[in-house]
């Protein structure tokens, strides 16, 4: 059997095809996979830029660049494009790029769909995009849409902004499925799912997340839609409806959500710092076990986001106890790192770089998120800055880092070239600088009262906001620079061996740098 | 546990950061004026030095690694990766810490939640973009906008030291006296936040929220609204004026007959001047938010009231889009939130003003009766 399949293999030794096609109908799990990158990047641009039209903003108290209007669909679209169009998509492509070569797999296991649930995507921002062109403007109630500020109170653009939701959700759903056949049904042999790879377990967790919340999501943006256009009444109280309603559903989908967001993340750091610590990952069970905990308390978490919307003390009590639970499995993730660095034989190219500064920098993002967690405290730092803080700690050094460490780890891999290391190490410490320095200030701002999604503020937070400013711009612009970067890698450069880092262990590193358009046709064997 | 926390932090403060005593470098939160925001105070200090501690420890042992074990240093890795023993402690260890903060936690949150033997009751009501304060026991009430002028916003002017958290009436409370809040809204959801008080809770449509607070220091405290809540989210501040009881009685007693009067004055005969005067006062402060104060809006959330059809035309049409509101837009309902004297005035002043000049009034005995008719 196998005798025969190498031989159709060999007979049509197919490339990619030419031309604009290769791109448009691709099956090809590393071309969809780079598609998803570049996508994600761009997105990651864009709601950048308008990340920048904030901070211009508030760079001096006052109304200066943007009214009041404006600045509410700036901070709505930021906040949706990066959630939805720069870090899932980012993680979808670094799984179709780098699951089948870590588990041994020829391709995702449904090639076609997967084209599909990737084309989608530029469809479902074309329209979310197109709002901000549109009377009456862009999405302007916070990409958290609490109603009825969005319903009853949105603009007349939000019937497309929900559609964009349904077209983002199924090109989810759709990866998602696609990540769970692919490993459940296409590991080499010899590989038991206790010898997988961690970036392949916690992508797997992702995807059984993601399968459970997305479908929430596009019920509650359902009902939003059946209450401006139909006449129903969920979350209007003068039909009988409950506001308070579309937050419980909201946040069930999102507390998951921000876990999708950091859970691949901690999965691709779990195989950068053992290879620059030239040492096995200390903890590799305990590593699975604690990602599990994390993703099943995600689920009963949701109403920490709702502390002071008046929920009773009984359920206030139990959502803070069970916040504060999270903190234990999320301590044994970054006491197992540290203790993979421990008599190590550390070396600090880029990817380490990102990845210690992930590690570090979550940590404060899990200090503050403990903090928060307190829900009488909560009560003071609930809708300020303190929050903003928070979540950029998490996500930026977290989600963003973690993904900028992985395309450095494995651009070799992808270009067959090595990137420019020195460059590399200028993105790191131009962006880790210039991250605290928007960010920090914010915790400062957040606890001496200032709330957030507010246009212009009280004379007594103008210094920090000015840091904070500058610090946004300095990170901002140096983004351009990974851009350089990378397109430099593509180009040209030192020629990769199969194995670039000493220490990397993994099936992605027996194939040769690039990787072929078609690599394990044959699978290996796993020991 | 309070003061030491206090201690510490001051101590740990001025060592680290000169810059703490400066007011706008402002780097933790403040200990506010009651019982709740103290306890809230030492709970954020605690849970703060725990993490601090916990920090230095985890980032210790990382930063050690990182100096001690490099390749260019010579270090050759160890192979271990794994140790029962160990893992099971750090997963007890923080387990043990989350108890431990947890009681105290605890107890804030019940007496927080606890608002009966109030002995003063006021119902806030969060409005696009303002705030409406009932004093339920003594039948009286009345609105809370911004006073800071569109000129220090727009740059025009020099910003006051208050900028952005004055407003023309504060809320007035008295000193040492349990104070429950009945919170709801009119439009979308609000929050109303005090931090020296400790006090949040979110004002929603349809739902009644509770919370409390007593004030033991007169003084005036200031907050904001910190649920986004449309255009002017930004714009709607809560301030406090907590006074001695004796001030207080005789201000509720002034404000009591003051709105008597206000009752009376519907029934005297008003001449267009005077409601025009009147009208232009109210319409900057319940209209010119999203009409703006020429008369112009912004199309399309916020129609122009310039020379079209309702404005100039249509009278009872224009009573009731005021009075009642458009259901399913932006614009409220006003009969229950201005009197009938600045309905009246109001629309008398817009279908006068900006070159509409239709020389029609309407008097505060007339929106009186359409009121009752309803």
């Amino acid at each position: 059997m196998s005798a025969v399949a190498d031989t159709h293999a060999q007979d049509h030794h197919h490339g990619p095809a030419k031309g604009i096609s290769r791109w448009l109908l691709t099956t090809n799990h590393k071309d969809i996979g780079s598609m998803y990158l570049i996508f994600s990047f761009t997105m990651f641009l864009l709601g950048g830029a308008m990340a920048m039209v904030i901070r211009a903003e508030l760079f001096q108290p006052g109304l200066q660049i943007v009214q009041p209007e404006f600045f509410n669909q700036m901070t709505t679209m930021h906040g949706l494009i990066m959630v939805f169009g720069a870090v899932m998509p980012a993680f979808v492509g670094l799984a179709n790029w780098m699951l089948p070569l870590m588990i041994g797999a020829p391709d995702m296991a449904l090639p076609r769909m997967n084209n599909w649930s990737f084309w989608l995507l530029p469809c479902a921002f074309l329209i979310l995009v197109s709002t901000l062109f549109m009377e009456g403007g862009a999405p302007n109630f916070g990409w958290t849409f609490y109603a009825p500020l969005s319903t009853t109170y949105g603009p007349p653009s939000t019937t497309f902004f929900i559609f964009a939701v349904h077209i983002m959700g199924v090109s989810s759903i759709m990866g998602a499925i696609n990540v769970i056949a692919t490993i459940l049904n296409m590991r080499a042999p010899g590989m038991t799912l206790m010898k997988m790879p961690l970036f392949v377990w916690t992508w797997l967790i992702t995807a059984f997340l993601l399968i459970a919340v997305m479908p929430v999501l596009a019920g509650v943006v359902t009902m939003m839609l059946m209450d401006i256009n139909f006449g129903t009444s969920f979350f209007d109280a003068s039909g009988g409806g409950d506001p308070v309603l579309f937050q419980h559903v909201f946040w069930f989908f999102g507390h998951p959500e921000v876990y999708i967001m950091i859970l691949p993340a901690f999965g691709a750091v779990s195989h950068i710092i053992p290879a620059f610590s030239r040492k096995p990952l200390f903890g590799y069970a305990s590593m699975v076990y604690a990602v599990g905990a994390i993703a099943l308390l995600s689920f009963v978490v949701w109403a920490h986001h709702m502390f002071t919307v008046g929920i009773p003390i009984v359920g206030q009590l139990f959502f803070m106890y069970a916040t504060m639970l999270i903190a234990v499995p999320t301590g044994v993730k970054v006491f197992n790192w540290v203790a993979t660095m421990f008599r190590g034989s550390l070396t600090f190219e880029a990817p380490m770089l990102f990845s210690v500064a992930f590690v570090i920098l979550f940590t404060i993002g899990g200090f503050s998120g403990l903090m928060l967690a307190i829900a009488p405290a909560d009560f003071q730092y609930h809708d300020t800055y303190f929050v903003v803080a928070h979540f950029h700690y998490v996500l930026v050094p977290g989600a963003i880092f973690g993904i900028f460490a992985s395309a450095y780890f494995w651009l070799p891999k992808w270009t067959g070239h090595m990137y420019d290391e020195t460059l590399a190490k200028t993105h790191f410490w131009l962006s880790f600088v210039g991250m605290n320095l928007a960010f920090f200030p914010m915790h400062f701002l957040g606890l001496a009262g200032m709330p957030r999604r507010i246009p212009d503020y009280a004379l007594q937070f103008a210094d920090f906001n000015m840091v904070s400013s500058v610090g946004a711009f300095m990170f901002g612009a140096t983004q351009l620079l990974f851009l350089f970067i990378v397109v430099k890698c593509i180009r040209g450069g030192k020629e990769a061996p199969a194995k670039p880092w000493d220490g990397a262990e993994g099936l992605e590193w027996t194939v040769p740098s690039p990787a072929p358009y078609h690599t394990f046709a044959t699978p290996p064997v796993v020991k | 546990m309070r003061v030491h926390a206090q201690r510490a932090g001051a101590l740990l403060g001025g060592l680290m950061f000169p810059a703490w005593s400066m007011a706008d470098w402002t780097l933790n939160m403040t200990p506010g004026v009651t019982g709740t925001s103290n306890d809230i105070f030492s709970l954020h200090m605690t849970i703060l030095w725990i993490c601090v501690v916990i920090g230095v420890v985890v980032f210790g042992v990382m930063f050690w690694s990182i100096f001690a074990h490099r390749k260019s240093q010579g270090a050759k890795p160890a192979n271990f990766h794994e140790n029962t023993l160990v893992e099971i402690l750090w997963t007890i260890i923080p387990f043990a810490i989350l108890v431990v903060m947890a009681i105290p936690a605890t107890a804030t949150l019940v007496d927080m939640y606890d608002t009966s033997e109030s002995e003063v009751d006021i119902k806030v009501t969060g409005y696009q973009w303002k705030w409406q304060y009932e004093y339920i026991n003594e039948d009286f009430g009345y609105f809370s906008n911004l006073s800071t002028p569109r000129d220090q916003i727009e740059n025009r002017q020099a910003k006051g030291e208050n900028y952005l958290l004055e407003v023309d009436n504060p809320l007035v409370i008295p000193v040492g006296k349990k104070v429950r809040f009945l919170l709801t809204a009119n439009d979308v959801i609000h929050s109303w936040w005090v931090p020296d008080f400790g006090v949040k809770k979110d004002a929603i449509p349809g739902f009644i929220n509770e919370t409390w607070t007593r004030v033991d220091k007169p003084g005036i405290y200031r907050g904001q609204c910190t649920e986004l809540c449309g255009k002017d989210h930004g714009f709607m501040p809560v301030v406090v004026e907590a006074v001695p009881e004796e001030e207080y009685n005789a201000w509720v007693a002034e404000k009591k007959e003051a709105a008597e009067r206000e009752r009376q004055l519907t029934q005297k005969d008003w001449t267009m001047a005077e409601l025009m005067e009147r009208g232009e006062k109210a319409y900057q402060t319940a209209c010119a938010a999203c009409h703006q104060p020429n008369g112009q809006g912004a199309p399309p959330a916020f129609p122009s009231l310039v020379g079209t059809q309702v404005v100039t035309e249509d009278m009872a049409a224009h009573i009731d889009i005021v009075v009642n509101g458009v259901s399913g837009s932006a614009m409220q309902a006003f009969g229950n939130q201005l009197s009938e004297v600045d309905l009246a005035a109001v629309i008398t002043y817009e279908r006068n003003a900006w070159g509409n000049n239709t020389g029609e009034m309407v008097t505060p005995k007339e929106i009186f009766d359409y009121k009752n008719q309803q």
